[in-house]
């Protein structure tokens, strides 16, 4: 880039003045206002007193207690629901990666006879609203006496979350170099076994972004968990949140501790996986 | 399979089982049918697309098929079958042909309700797709705290969607919510957000264009950094000025990712149900109703009328996949492989 320096008529692509530099800053500066504002703003909330966040000054810290999470996971069924998400959240998430990976491997490298077939139906599966499916799928449920179970619930996340990580996945496997998958097919390797010990190490970014996925899928789902998981006991967050909305409606200090408690854990994932976020999202994206 | 013999037990046609065993298996190679041929070539492939075929074609499929039928008939909480202890109250729905699509389609609402989705959806798209690539363009520079920048404007991605109704909805409080709260304090009066139909279409897009603009720009990012740096440096090279290098350069490049994220982000908004759901509920009135959210309260209110929700849904999905092929279409005529 050194040589750019001694034009004068364009201006290089990482050259500004002064001014350019504070207009970038202040957008992105607010622009980042804009985004964790809201996230600032339930934290600040549920550490507020009981009845605090009848309050809109914009106090910081008055009097900050833990008295809202105490309340929510000792006179709540939330210590419950969280147990339950966190099972099918977990469950989806191993699950969803491997059968993604599985399908995008075989989709990415083998051109066999269905493969356009297979390639559709991820997309369409995608465009399927849930009120189509939602009543067909709750009878199935029934009559296979999968409802408030929990391996039904995580069965029907599998269809909305696999379809997306495995075009993801096709896109990043497509990135990988063939000749890696020849040179373990002849140090003698089945195909499954070039996928499991040599092709699936390398796709670390993208079956970071496809956990990811699959745990937000899981762990934020409302419409499906709210109709199959109706006892009380089986809830998981996103269905009790609903319930508590009506419960406990005024009283937002709970439940703002309650939405933190659940954030926590998203956010937990988010960090870990968001390093490669970029690389594993747009290779799935370029290619598809 | 083709191979697969029925053995039969008994010493003598044992052997000569074992023998007619033994003559196919020596012509075997030469004679091999055509799916014995075709499942050696491609039986890991097959194996490994397998679950999610079966899972879908099960929980998908199946529930599709179950959908389209059931939106041909009359079916309602009060003339479906169901087990009551005991008793069992069969089914006593009829067939009705296309009835419940024609209520529909020559129903004020609908065309009311898909006018608002389409708005909803291209203002939603529109403003995640620009926001995104501003903000990706951004951060694709040279610039100190860079990735402070992006984790904080990746953070919204980390909010479930439920928990982000929930927060924008308290934001939103006409009494206590902190949006009125400022607005007080730089001396205006506070907004009723959701109750109002025009302020709720305006609050509901706001959130959606929050929880969905991180997707956007971290695609976009990716693209961005993966258009080779020499076509940047040709172009100053070429005294090429910023807006050109964007249009002539940044544009192209971008154009497969764009096609990509376009499209699946018009899925996604055109169904997304938790926001509207959760925030206004699909008030005041209906006002903010869009067809994925009209579809849910049918089959899940008042007396739940089945046939009814499912042949909306069977609209929806008719309508994205017209869509989804004219899009495809129009990406093959510039040239796109895909």
């Amino acid at each position: 880039m050194s040589a750019v320096t001694t034009r004068r008529k364009a201006r290089g692509r990482d050259e500004r003045g002064l001014g350019g530099s504070i207009l970038l800053h202040g957008t992105l500066i607010v622009a980042s206002l804009v985004s964790i504002f809201p996230i600032v703003w339930l934290v600040l909330t549920s550490l507020k007193p009981r009845d605090g966040w009848l309050s809109t000054e914009l106090t910081f810290f008055d009097g900050a207690s833990l008295d809202n999470y105490t309340r929510v996971l000792t006179e709540t069924r939330f210590p419950s629901w969280l147990l339950n998400s966190v099972i099918v959240a977990g469950l989806t998430t191993v699950i969803g990666v491997f059968l993604a990976s599985t399908t995008g491997y075989a989709i990415s490298r083998f051109r066999f006879p269905g493969y356009r077939g297979v390639m559709w139906m991820l997309l369409v599966t995608q465009m399927f609203p849930v009120a189509i499916l939602i009543v067909p799928l709750y009878n199935l449920m029934a009559g296979l006496g999968l409802l408030n179970q929990i391996p039904g619930l995580v069965i029907a996340y599998m269809t909305v979350a696999v379809p997306f990580c495995a075009w993801m996945m096709k896109g990043y496997f497509d990135s990988i170099p063939r000749e890696i998958d020849q040179a373990g097919m002849i140090d003698g390797l089945s195909p499954f076994g070039t996928f499991w010990r040599v092709v699936l190490p390398l796709a670390r970014p993208s079956i970071a972004v496809t956990a990811f996925y699959s745990f937000m899928t899981a762990w934020g789902e409302v419409a499906y968990a709210s109709v199959f998981m109706t006892g009380d006991d089986k809830r998981t967050l996103a269905a009790g949140l609903q319930q508590f909305v009506g419960q406990y409606w005024a009283d937002w200090g709970l439940l703002t501790a309650a939405a933190v408690l659940i954030a926590v854990p998203a956010a937990i994932v988010f960090l870990f996986v968001q390093r490669h976020l970029v690389a594993g999202l747009t290779a799935g994206a370029t290619k598809l | 399979m083709v191979t697969s013999t029925g053995r039969v037990t008994g010493t003598a046609r044992d052997r000569a089982a074992g023998a007619a065993d033994g003559a196919r298996g020596r012509g075997r190679p030469k004679q091999a049918g055509p799916v014995r041929r075709a499942m050696s070539r491609y039986w890991y492939a097959w194996a490994m697309v397998a679950p999610v075929i079966l899972v879908t074609a099960a929980l998908v499929g199946w529930p599709l098929a179950r959908g389209v039928y059931l939106s041909l008939t009359d079916a309602t909480e009060a003339t479906m079958g169901r087990t009551i202890g005991v008793n069992v109250i069969p089914a006593t729905y009829e067939f009705v042909g296309l009835e419940n699509y024609v209520g529909i389609l020559g129903s004020g609402l609908f065309w009311e309700k898909l006018t608002w989705t389409v708005v909803w959806t291209v203002a939603c798209v529109a403003l995640h797709y620009g926001l995104g690539l501003g903000l990706a363009l951004m951060l694709n520079r040279r610039l100190r705290f860079r990735s402070a920048y992006r984790l904080m404007l990746i953070l919204p991605w980390a909010i479930p969607g439920f928990v982000a109704a929930f927060i924008w909805r308290y934001l939103y409080n006409s009494d206590y919510g902190v949006i009125n709260a400022m607005l007080r304090t730089i001396g205006l009066d506070g907004v009723g957000w959701l109750d109002d139909p025009t302020t709720a279409k305006i609050a509901v897009i706001a959130v959606n264009v929050w929880v969905g603009v991180p997707f956007m720009m971290v695609a976009l990012l990716g693209g961005l950094q993966s258009i080779p740096r020499e076509l940047y440096e040709a172009a100053e090279v070429d005294g090429a000025s910023p807006w050109q290098r964007f249009r002539f350069v940044t544009v192209p490049g971008l154009r497969t990712v764009s096609s990509t994220v376009v499209l699946l982000g018009t899925i996604w908004t055109f169904n997304m149900f938790p926001i509207i759901f959760l925030i206004t509920g699909g008030g005041p009135g209906s006002s903010t109703e869009i067809l994925v959210t009209y579809a849910y309260r049918e089959a899940f209110t008042g007396i739940r009328n089945y046939a009814g929700s499912a042949a909306w849904g069977v609209i929806i999905l008719a309508l994205l996949v017209v869509m989804a092929l004219v899009y495809r279409r129009a990406l093959r005529k510039q040239g796109e492989v895909w």
